[in-house]
């Protein structure tokens, strides 16, 4: 891998691949010493076009476990207020010589578009454009979720899939980059994923992605989802009436806290609740539900960060220049130094 | 023992067998309990991949000798990948395991022990995991076979078979509890050299 773009071109054996290094970054957090030095000198860039709090942490804090420099860059108060260009911008990462870029922004594509301009050699990390993708995120969902089915199941989580989880997404998937990362990368990695939202807020076209659409909460929850995403609503993208009022949005899509109930009701002790956060308590998630036993918000950021060191660590590490197509060498075990065994 | 070159041009020499493995354990095991004085503190940490099997293999002997050793409780495997001094040069490792004995190393005797020493470079990054984990009393180093070669000055305390090799050759170590050659579990110590 050079960059990580998008999680619809990533193999099941790359994504595989990646959360078992993050189970092995997260055995790092638990220690005294949570650093490694594998990145010792390089230096990773944090491009931040929007605002973000857990995303930016996250990314800081995996790249300083991992010894690599951090450079965090906020739209507010550089020159791109001033009018510079993203290419202007890249440029001037270019020569700092940035090993890394991790970007976040506004505008769809952006990141695949510094990846493929050739403005910067550096690995390109998408951390959120427009309403397109937020991989990262979804790889922590898939990491979070691959735990609590390992657990279920008794095996260690290392190595396994999703096969057999059934995983429903409920809201505002319209503007929602982490749904639709998560809709490629579930299913790739052999979960059934269900989507739940008011018909205005699911994208045109959603009927030809691989996952079955209710337009009733409690319908899709009658399906015994094992997991309960819930998105946020993005109130800074409410740009037209997607729904009459907040209060009918929280009483037909919100997780209150009687389908909390429902759940017991419903024998399903295992199900877990989601959320990518930040929350808006009392709207698509009730207090009750996000601070409920089932809620793994928590572990969701705590994981963040190892999905992020595995993230940066594989696409810095080894020589890219050998690596000419991802793809194709990804798929052949690594070659070990000659005389030694592997 | 010679066994005929193969057809992809690969000439191969089997330099220790089944049993000379089992033997040179026997006499390491031995070796580690002389040295410690008897298996008070001890910790084996492998380093993978074969560096585990060897530890639980020299532990289990260990036990044997010592009733009061349980051989679960005193190995452990060492992960090397993400302190290693080649990281850029080659293509992405992906890191392994690293699990450590209940009790700790903190102020344990730690006997590394690994299948090949070469270069000294695994061991030197090893000491360097080993660092960032707790602060072991003394480090010893335990290896199946020293092929000479060293780039580092690194020296292992207990040496199953010392094998003078030449660079061009490799030498491939193969335990039952990972390698399978033709559908049975092999234990073997190899000289691979290309004609």
């Amino acid at each position: 891998m050079k960059h990580l773009l998008s999680t619809q071109d990533l193999s099941a054996r790359n994504a595989l691949r990646l959360l078992d290094v993050a189970e092995e970054m997260a055995a790092v957090g638990e220690r005294e010493i949570k650093k490694l030095p594998a990145l010792r000198g390089r230096t990773v860039v944090n491009l931040f076009f929007e605002d973000s709090t857990r995303t930016r942490i996250s990314f800081e804090a995996a790249a300083k476990r991992l010894s690599a420099d951090v450079i965090n860059f906020a739209a507010k108060g550089s020159s791109v207020s001033k009018g510079e260009s993203l290419k202007d911008t890249a440029q001037t990462l270019e020569a700092m010589s940035a090993d890394a870029v991790v970007i976040r922004h506004p505008a769809s594509g952006a990141p695949a578009r510094l990846a493929a301009s050739g403005w910067i050699d550096a690995a390109v990390v998408n951390a959120g454009d427009g309403t397109h993708e937020h991989p990262t995120q979804a790889l922590l969902d898939a990491f979070t979720l691959r735990r609590h089915w390992a657990q279920l199941g008794g095996s260690p989580s290392a190595g396994s899939t999703l096969a057999g989880m059934k995983v429903l997404i409920v809201g505002d998937v319209l503007h929602s980059r982490v749904a639709r990362s998560n809709v490629w990368l579930l299913t790739t990695l052999g979960a059934e994923v269900l989507l739940a939202g008011p018909p205005t807020l699911l994208p045109v076209g959603v009927a030809s992605w691989p996952c079955t659409v209710y337009y009733n909460l409690d319908d899709a929850l009658a399906q015994r989802p094992d997991a309960v995403m819930m998105l946020r609503l993005q109130a800074e993208r409410m740009n037209a009436a997607f729904f009459p009022s907040t209060r009918e949005y929280s009483r037909r899509w919100g997780f209150d806290d009687g389908r909390l109930a429902l759940l017991d009701t419903m024998g399903l002790d295992d199900t877990v609740i989601m959320h990518p956060g930040p929350m808006n308590r009392g709207l698509e998630i009730s207090s009750a539900a996000a601070d409920s036993p089932r809620s793994t918000v928590l572990a969701q950021v705590r994981n963040g960060v190892s999905v992020r060191m595995a993230t940066l660590y594989l696409l810095l590490s080894g020589d890219q220049h050998d690596e000419p197509d991802d793809d194709l060498q990804d798929l052949q075990p690594a070659t070990t130094p000659e005389g030694r065994t592997p | 023992m010679t066994v005929p070159a193969s057809e992809s041009g690969i000439h191969k020499r089997v330099v220790l067998a089944e049993a000379d493995i089992d033997r040179a354990l026997t006499r390491i095991a031995h070796e580690i309990l002389e040295a410690n004085k008897g298996s008070r503190d001890l910790v084996l940490l492998g380093i993978p991949r074969r560096g585990f099997p060897l530890a639980r293999r020299l532990a289990q002997k260990i036990a044997a000798v010592d009733e009061s050793v349980d051989p679960d409780l005193i190995t452990g495997q060492l992960d090397v990948t993400m302190y290693r001094d080649d990281l850029r040069r080659n293509p992405t490792r992906s890191p392994l395991a690293t699990q450590l004995p209940p009790s700790g190393i903190d102020d344990k005797v730690v006997v590394l022990v690994d299948d090949v020493l070469y270069s000294g470079r695994t061991i030197r990054a090893a000491l360097d995991a080993l660092a960032d984990l707790g602060r072991p009393r003394i480090v010893r180093l335990a290896v199946l076979v020293d092929r000479g070669h060293r780039e580092l000055p690194i020296r292992a305390d207990h040496v199953g078979k010392n094998l003078p090799t030449s660079s061009r050759e490799r030498v491939r170590v193969h335990l039952a509890e990972i390698d399978l050659i033709g559908g049975s579990a092999v234990n073997e110590v190899v000289i691979e050299d290309r004609l």
